[in-house]
């Protein structure tokens, strides 16, 4: 449904997106990390037709946003950073003058803002003008615009920001439930977002894609992937230690806390390493100690996502 | 969707939000005012003894006109950009234009009301003479299309600036520049200069407002005063989409 395909901007001398390309189909929902200034608003300006990239292109639905954007933004619904609205109107007037913009009329379009309007939970502020929103309302009433005219592409430029974590669940469901039938391009720098909503997510760092995959292959990015933590009571670090560097496929191995109490090691699995059998082996190596608690870690995102978008400094960050 | 019903929901939506807030009542009450006291005290309705209003209730308008329309005009724009409702607007499945037109419409529809609420000076004057209403009436619409053309400029500042303020300021300037080219004070200025620069005068004459919303005030409808009007409207327009256009990709 969507394709960008090496879209570049630059703002004067700046470099704010540089190459970026990535393809969306219907049913996908892609999340969109990145640091602040990343990259990601300017991108979802480009292919929302906002903005014409300085070079590359944008096709929605088959159509070229540059040549022919009135079919690419027929299909495409567009919750800009911020959500910003028209603060003269109520409620329901915002909602009509978007559904007569999506070329509803009559009942079509009655239905259509009755819709919007349950599944963002507005029955309450229905007439109520909209600066008079909290910040929740006025998001939720510019989420509503955006998915008024039921449409095949979302772009969701940080949906979930400045709502409480009430809100946050009922957006997230909400995304969830149309991501089967949508093809869906979301930003945001909440990481647990990305686990509960996305089929894939794309982190763009300085205006450059630097991981694309699903969350489970990006947390496999991470170095604690398949790392084991172990917990044992009366022996000592260097006991331990020596003990698991014979084991096959433990790389380096991390003294978590040392005391009287116990010691926690945590050995990290070497790249490309025996995930499932290393917490086994372990096991194995450490028979016959007072053993209290051995686990195997999965990936963290937000590790990830600062190994990678601070390559120089994330490791020393995290030691 | 058709381009001219997208236009006519814009024009909606915009008029509706000058009435939602206290903008409109304000304006036309000040427009009223200001036109009551100048027609009747300082214009000399009844000293005049003539059954007329070109020398004592159109004379003002270009005046008037100079700091209401901008103030009609400036938020057009330059609201959208600072609120971020730009994003949307540009982002729907229109052409630019249809979103400039209807704005424009919606803001003129609204000048064209206040002027019709002067209607009481055209029923006085009626009360007490017998004036030509053809006249009249071309005065009105003279005035009409000269309140498009301010505000067609106003547009330009307006999409120029996300502070309304200065969009405020520099469409008085712009249009201070379209009455003083017609000011006789102005032009008397330029031919002491030398005969050879006749030509001069009459390109800058001709930019003015006042020299071409003469001919309506006589009841005039000279095709060429209305091309002007009409062209300026146009040109600006045009300019503000390119300003638009610029914006977005800078």
């Amino acid at each position: 449904m969507i394709k960008a395909a090496n879209l570049t901007k630059t703002f004067g001398t700046k470099r704010a997106v540089d190459g970026v390309s990535f393809t969306v189909e219907r049913g996908e929902v892609l999340g969109f990390l990145g640091p602040n200034g990343a990259g990601k608003s300017t991108t979802m300006r480009m292919i929302t037709g906002f903005i014409p990239p300085t070079s590359g292109t944008v096709t929605v639905g088959g159509f070229d946003m540059l040549e022919k954007p009135i079919p690419a933004k027929q299909l495409i619904g567009y919750l800009p950073e911020n959500a910003p609205a028209y603060t003269d109107m109520t409620v329901y007037g915002f909602l009509d003058f978007a559904a007569a913009m999506r070329g509803l009329r009559g009942d079509a379009k009655k239905s259509a803002i009755q819709r919007a309007v349950s599944l963002c939970f507005l029955q309450s502020v229905l007439h109520q003008n909209v600066d008079t929103l909290s910040k929740g309302y006025r998001h939720r009433t510019c989420f509503a615009q955006s998915i008024i005219h039921d449409p095949e592409v979302l772009i969701l430029d940080e949906p979930t920001d400045g709502l409480d974590p009430n809100q946050k669940h009922e957006i997230r469901q909400l995304i969830r439930q149309m991501g089967g039938k949508k093809a869906i391009i979301f930003s945001t720098h909440i990481l647990e977002e990305v686990d509960a909503v996305c089929t894939r997510a794309i982190i763009i760092d300085r205006g450059v894609i630097v991981a694309n995959g699903t969350p489970q292959e990006l947390r496999q990015k991470s170095e604690f992937a398949g790392a084991v933590t172990l917990r044992l009571k009366g022996v000592s670090a260097g006991e331990v230690s020596a003990r698991l560097q014979p084991v096959p496929g433990v790389g380096k191995i991390v003294v978590l806390e040392s005391g009287p109490g116990g010691v926690t090691v945590r050995a990290f699995a070497k790249p490309g390493g025996v995930n499932g059998a290393l917490a086994a082996a372990i096991g194995e190596a450490v028979k016959g100690w007072p053993l209290e608690q051995l686990r195997t870690e999965e990936g963290r995102l937000d590790e990830v996502f600062r190994s990678i978008t601070l390559p120089d400094t994330g490791k020393e960050a995290k030691l | 969707m058709n381009a001219w019903g997208n236009v006519q929901t814009i024009t909606k939506r915009e008029l509706g939000a000058y009435f939602s807030s206290p903008v409109a009542y304000v304006f036309i009450v000040i427009f009223l005012l200001l036109n009551g006291f100048f027609t009747f005290m300082v214009g000399g309705f009844f000293e005049r003894g003539e059954a007329a209003l070109a020398g004592s209730f159109f004379l003002w308008h270009p005046w008037f006109y100079l700091f209401l329309v901008p103030a009609v005009g400036m938020r057009l724009w330059a609201d959208e950009r600072r609120v971020g409702t730009l994003e949307l607007l540009l982002t729907l499945p229109i052409a630019p234009w249809e979103a400039i037109v209807g704005k424009f419409i919606a803001s003129w529809l609204f000048l064209g009301l206040a002027l019709v609420l002067t209607f009481p000076v055209v029923f006085t004057v009626n009360y007490l003479g017998s004036p030509d209403n053809g006249v009249i009436l071309a005065a009105y619409v003279g005035s009409w299309l000269m309140a498009g053309a301010y505000l067609a400029v106003s547009c330009i500042t307006s999409a120029l600036t996300r502070s309304q303020v200065v969009s405020f300021i520099i469409s008085v300037v712009a249009c201070l520049f379209l009455i003083l080219a017609g000011f006789p004070p102005v032009i008397n200025l330029l031919p002491n200069l030398s005969p050879h620069w006749q030509w001069l005068v009459e390109v800058v004459t001709s930019f003015s407002v006042i020299t071409h919303f003469e001919g309506f005030q006589k009841g005039v409808l000279d095709s060429r005063d209305i091309l002007f009007f009409l062209s300026v409207i146009v040109f600006s327009l045009f300019t503000t989409s390119v300003i638009l256009r610029t914006h977005r990709t800078t």
